[in-house]
């Protein structure tokens, strides 16, 4: 009976380097913290506009 | 059927080179003579909408420099002037860069439109289209008119500003826009008069590869003979006062003393480079003066009120 060979097969699909990743990360961090300055932005015009906020003047 | 997929790499594009993609010198530019504009309404601004406009303002312009950046690659990679930037330099991939830009466009124009007013928006659209769809698409590539017509766009945002805080549009900041528009070809023609070689590399035609230098002189001397006195034009109009009246004067005079020396020089290119350096402090002068105007509050009075009004 053979051995069944026990090394852990590679995971399919892309492998990030470390230089990769680290990139991904800071991108993910500017993209949240863009996402949440849009959140706040639209919540403080919100309050600054009062009732005003539903009017769309051109 | 087997369909071939290029193998990418992942990006290793940093937070960095996406901000280079939206060229920030010129996005300082547009914040600065948007801020003028909105400072110039006659409607004061809450400091919040102010902001806000500004900010979607500053993103609408970086939208329009990562698209430039986009479809130009290929020339930019020509060009020792642009060679370093994300996409000649393999930072960032042309598609990336597309959809950062078109993401960037969208938000602003939305968010301008949702939290400022609609006709801010709809102006700040039409910059980022002209820039993009009329200048980098169409006349970069074909015109040597093309920062003559191109320089619209760039010329825009003192109206956006205007428009934001009034939800309209008057002559000041026509006159804004008119300033910036005829600022602009002698401004390029001045840097491209000694980056010829480099344009002609990549194939932009622009004045100085298409006409020559020496047309090329002869028209930074014409643009600017007509750019002093329309710098001076928001004094003789009544819009600012004396002290700005003075200083667009001055500036304007020593633009026509470059040009003409830019016009007689022959050989080398210390003029010109004076010139294109002079012609960014002298758009800043003048803006920065009727931001001063504007914070003096009628300090220095329009030119009409030293004449007797007869009362």
């Amino acid at each position: 009976m053979s051995e069944r060979n026990t090394e852990p097969k590679p995971e399919p699909g892309i492998r990030l380097t470390e230089q990769q990743q680290r990139a991904r990360r800071a991108r993910s961090i500017a993209i949240a913290i863009s996402l949440g300055v849009l959140a706040v932005l639209f919540y403080i015009v919100t309050l600054v506009k009062g009732p005003g906020v539903l009017e769309r003047p051109l | 059927m087997s369909v071939t997929v290029a193998r990418v790499e992942p990006s290793i594009a940093g937070v960095g080179d996406y901000i280079e993609l939206m060229k920030p010198r010129v996005m300082s530019l547009v914040v600065f003579t948007a801020l003028v504009g909105l400072v110039r309404a006659p409607v004061p601004m809450h400091p919040v909408m102010a902001f806000t406009a500004l900010l979607c303002i500053a993103v609408g312009a970086g939208a329009a420099g990562a698209l430039n950046m986009w479809y130009d690659a290929d020339i930019d990679a020509r060009m020792a002037r642009t060679a370093g930037r994300p996409i000649p330099r393999g930072r960032i991939m042309p598609g990336e860069a597309a959809g950062f830009g078109f993401t960037l466009a969208v938000f602003s124009v939305v968010s301008l439109g949702l939290l400022v007013n609609v006709l801010a928006a709809a102006l700040l659209a039409f910059t980022i289209f002209f820039y993009v769809a009329i200048y980098t698409v169409w006349l970069k590539r074909s015109t040597p008119q093309n920062i003559v017509i191109g320089g619209a766009a760039g010329a825009l945002p003192p109206v956006i500003g205007w428009a934001a805080a009034t939800g309209s549009v008057a002559i000041e900041p026509l006159v804004l826009f008119l300033i910036v528009f005829l600022w602009t070809p002698p401004h390029f023609w001045a840097l491209s008069l000694y980056r010829a070689d480099d344009y002609a590399r990549a194939g932009v035609p622009m004045l100085p590869v298409v006409a020559g230098a020496t047309e090329t002189r002869r028209q930074i001397l014409r643009y600017t003979l007509v750019l002093a006195p329309v710098g001076v034009t928001p004094w003789l109009l009544g819009y600012a006062g004396s002290l700005y009246g003075i200083a667009a004067a001055l500036a304007g005079g020593a633009m026509v003393a470059l040009a003409i020396r830019v016009r007689g020089e022959t050989r080398g290119h210390t003029a010109s480079k004076q010139m294109f350096g002079f012609s960014i402090l002298y758009l800043f002068l003048l803006f920065a003066m009727l931001l001063v105007d504007r914070m003096a509050g009628g300090l220095f009075a329009p030119l009409w009120s030293h004449f007797p009004t007869g009362a």
